[in-house]
């Protein structure tokens, strides 16, 4: 999958990024640390609103994000991952565990209290149309982060909102114009421009170029790229395109179910997937070669997800596991590194044993051209 | 493995779509919603005419007593020797009309119904403008505030429309305007009914507006802009009143003026049975009340009041459509 010889299009991401981005220090403070999320959603029932069960969106998760890094998440629509993107921007109130952001505890903080962290956490938004108020003009939502949060900046909020018009590629004079004269991908810079007002350290993007035309999405990433290297920002960026996320993260989190399931570095993860539902996602990335298409193996897997409000006992994917035995149904795999920045929560692992086959198992002859 | 992103970003290269070269050296003025949705009601030539009918009739029901004046006019000028007094009917052809009383004038007194139709305008447009105030106020706020806390409010709120909707209205009003015939809360005549026919008919009616506004925020706060305001330190007030507010001008002008017809129905159907407005004040309702009697012999009287508030209804309803559809083109 990842022939960098013969396929010039992937050479571009895989040796731009990690030279022109500030190396995450691997050892430094974690900006977020998250441990044990969950967050459970409550089915009431009859007319005392008697809880009979919960959907268990996010359930028990653990991972740290460190300063300067872009950290992808990926998973199947309904895996917990924009609730886990709503739960450490603190729109909604974690069930369990603890978040800590800098080293505070901000898993429970009031509204008030939250303030002075919302200054430092930024989200940028999954959809370019619902999240801008119709009734406010570009300058009018540009500037509400420097309202809510009393921040004067040099120069005055105007000269600063123009200022930041710029940088995200669209014109000062859009400053008294509404959202409905906008494309979606201007849209989306806007969001942007907002969210960066306030110099935040951590910006999570929930899907921030899901609901844009192909040709937008490269521009609008590549400006998050850029704007990452220009203000030194640190990135949680959940998607369900994979493309996307190789494109944009140092890490992954591969999410199932309400469980991270793999955790690595990028092209670790992509070159070696521990985990057989990465490996599962990963042989479904589409080909544009129909030449190689034809060559390589396409894991299907059986079946839908289960149900987020009974799920399976043991290994949450074990029902739709070709690798599943009896210890996957009876106890559950805990997220461990089996190699150094590879987290991976399987009882059988793929790759595991050899750290030097690459990639997928590519058919006969295939396996010795990739690298 | 290819992904088009990787593909187009090296040609494209964060390509900002927005500066468009020539585009800048022509400014492009931008155009609220508003303006915008004034284009749109413009071209709607029945919402214009509704629209001139309102006005000319907000106009004429300001300016009642000073035309009725100019006019020459007095609407309780009883005038028997316009009266045939074997039939109690007027004299002459179509109820009296003549250039002294064009519209001819009421059996039984001889009162001019021009006159009487100028006076009965301002207490019919007084009342249900004074109503529909009066419900949308609290329409709006108990509205926005169940859509927005949800939860026990939103129950408590909702249980308190169904209750108000259930209520009945007729033989509350019938029964409250008896009791407080001779007078109360300092007040009596013509003020005490106008304003108790404004708190019956909008305390009563507030809840059409309660359930449209909190439906409106309901779906309103699910919208990422409100999500966005919170992520940056927004409060519940700050999110109702700057985010939320703004959204639902549009559908609260819509319905104030949809709620405005039916509330001088409302007017003219209690004036009828006798328990809004009471002789010898004109009221349009009154008027078709006494009319009643009449309509064999003398139809001239029950056509006038009946077409007055006829194009009053008709000319409202019209602008309120005109505004939903200029203001909210989706609801059509």
């Amino acid at each position: 999958m990842t022939e960098t010889t013969d396929d010039p299009n992937n050479k571009i991401p895989l040796q731009k990024a990690p030279d022109t981005r500030p190396g995450p220090a691997a050892d430094a403070e974690p900006l977020l640390k998250v441990r044990g999320l969950v967050r459970h959603f409550p089915i009431t029932k009859g007319l005392l609103k008697r809880q009979v069960g919960a959907v268990q969106a996010v359930d028990g998760i653990d991972f740290d994000v460190r300063p300067g890094e872009t950290l992808g998440v990926v998973g199947e629509s309904g895996c917990g991952k924009s609730t886990m993107g709503r739960l450490i921007t603190r729109l909604d109130e974690p069930t369990g565990g603890s978040i800590e952001f800098q080293g505070t505890d901000i898993t429970h903080l009031s509204t008030g209290k939250l303030r002075p962290m919302r200054r430092d956490v930024q989200m940028i938004f999954q959809d370019p149309y619902g999240s801008l108020n119709p009734r406010h003009t570009i300058g009018g939502i540009v500037s509400t982060p420097f309202r809510l949060q009393g921040v004067e900046p040099e120069g005055g909020v105007k000269k600063e909102v123009q200022r930041l018009l710029e940088l995200v590629g669209l014109s000062p004079e859009h400053y008294n114009r509404y959202p409905h004269e906008f494309s979606g991908g201007q849209r989306q810079r806007i969001g942007i421009a907002r969210a960066l007002a306030l110099k935040p350290k951590l910006v999570v993007a929930d899907e921030p170029v899901s609901a844009l035309d192909v040709s937008i999405q490269a521009q609008v990433v590549n400006l998050m790229d850029d704007l990452q290297e220009e203000l030194g920002l640190t990135y949680v960026i959940i998607a369900h395109d994979l493309s996307v996320i190789r494109h944009v993260s140092d890490r992954i989190a591969v999410m199932y179910l309400g469980k991270i399931v793999e955790l690595a570095d990028r092209t670790e993860l992509y070159e070696n997937p521990m985990h057989p539902y990465t490996k599962a996602l990963l042989s479904a990335v589409p080909v544009p070669d129909p030449k190689r298409r034809t060559q390589r193996d396409r894991i299907l897997l059986k079946g839908d997800v289960p149900s987020p409000i009974n799920p399976p006992s043991g290994c949450r994917f074990r029902t739709r596991c070709w690798k599943a035995t009896e210890v996957c149904t009876t106890t559950e795999p805990p997220l461990v590194a089996l190699r150094t920045g590879h987290q991976v929560a399987c009882h059988h692992p793929e790759n595991a044993g050899e750290p030097a086959a690459a990639g997928t198992k590519a058919p006969d002859g295939q396996a010795s051209s990739d690298q | 493995m290819t992904a088009p992103i990787e593909t187009t970003g090296a040609a494209a290269e964060a390509q900002p779509e927005a500066v468009l070269k020539g585009v800048e050296s022509k400014r492009i003025e931008g155009r609220s919603l508003g303006q915008i949705a004034w284009l749109r009601f413009r071209r709607d030539k029945v919402a214009v005419a509704g629209a001139i009918v309102v006005i000319l009739l907000v106009a004429v029901a300001a300016f009642s007593r000073p035309l009725q004046a100019l006019l020459g006019l007095d609407p309780n000028n009883p005038d028997q020797s316009l009266i045939d007094p074997n039939t109690t009917l007027p004299k002459g052809d179509f109820g009296g009309m003549s250039a002294d009383h064009p519209l001819g004038v009421d059996p039984k007194f001889g009162r001019d119904l021009l006159a009487r139709i100028l006076e009965g305008s301002w207490v019919s447009l007084i009342v249900a403008f004074g109503a529909t105030l009066l419900s949308v106020a609290i329409g709006t706020v108990l509205g926005v505030v169940a859509g927005f806390y949800r939860g026990r409010v939103d129950a408590f709120i909702s249980r308190m429309m169904d209750v108000f909707l259930a209520f009945p209205l007729l033989l509350f009003a019938i029964a409250i305007s008896a009791s407080l015939q001779g007078g109360a809360f300092g007040m009596e005549g013509l003020p005490l009914h106008i304003s108790v026919l404004i708190f019956v008919i909008g305390f009563f009616n507030w809840p059409y507006m309660g359930r449209i506004v909190r439906a409106q925020t309901l779906s309103l706060r699910e919208r990422e802009f409100v999500d966005a305001a919170r992520g940056m330190g927004a409060r519940g007030p700050f999110i109702l009143f700057r985010e939320l507010l703004p959204n639902l001008v549009g559908p609260i002008i819509v319905y104030s003026t949809l709620l405005i017809p039916s509330n001088i129905l409302f007017e003219a159907a209690l004036s009828f049975l006798g328990v809004g407005i009471q002789p010898p004040q004109a009221s349009w309702g009154g008027m078709l009340n006494q009319a009643v009697k009449y309509y064999e012999v003398d139809p001239q009287y029950m056509i006038v009041p009946g077409l007055a508030i006829f194009v009053t209804v008709l000319a409202f309803n019209l602008l309120g459509d005109g505004l939903r559809d200029a203001l909210d083109p989706r609801s059509r």
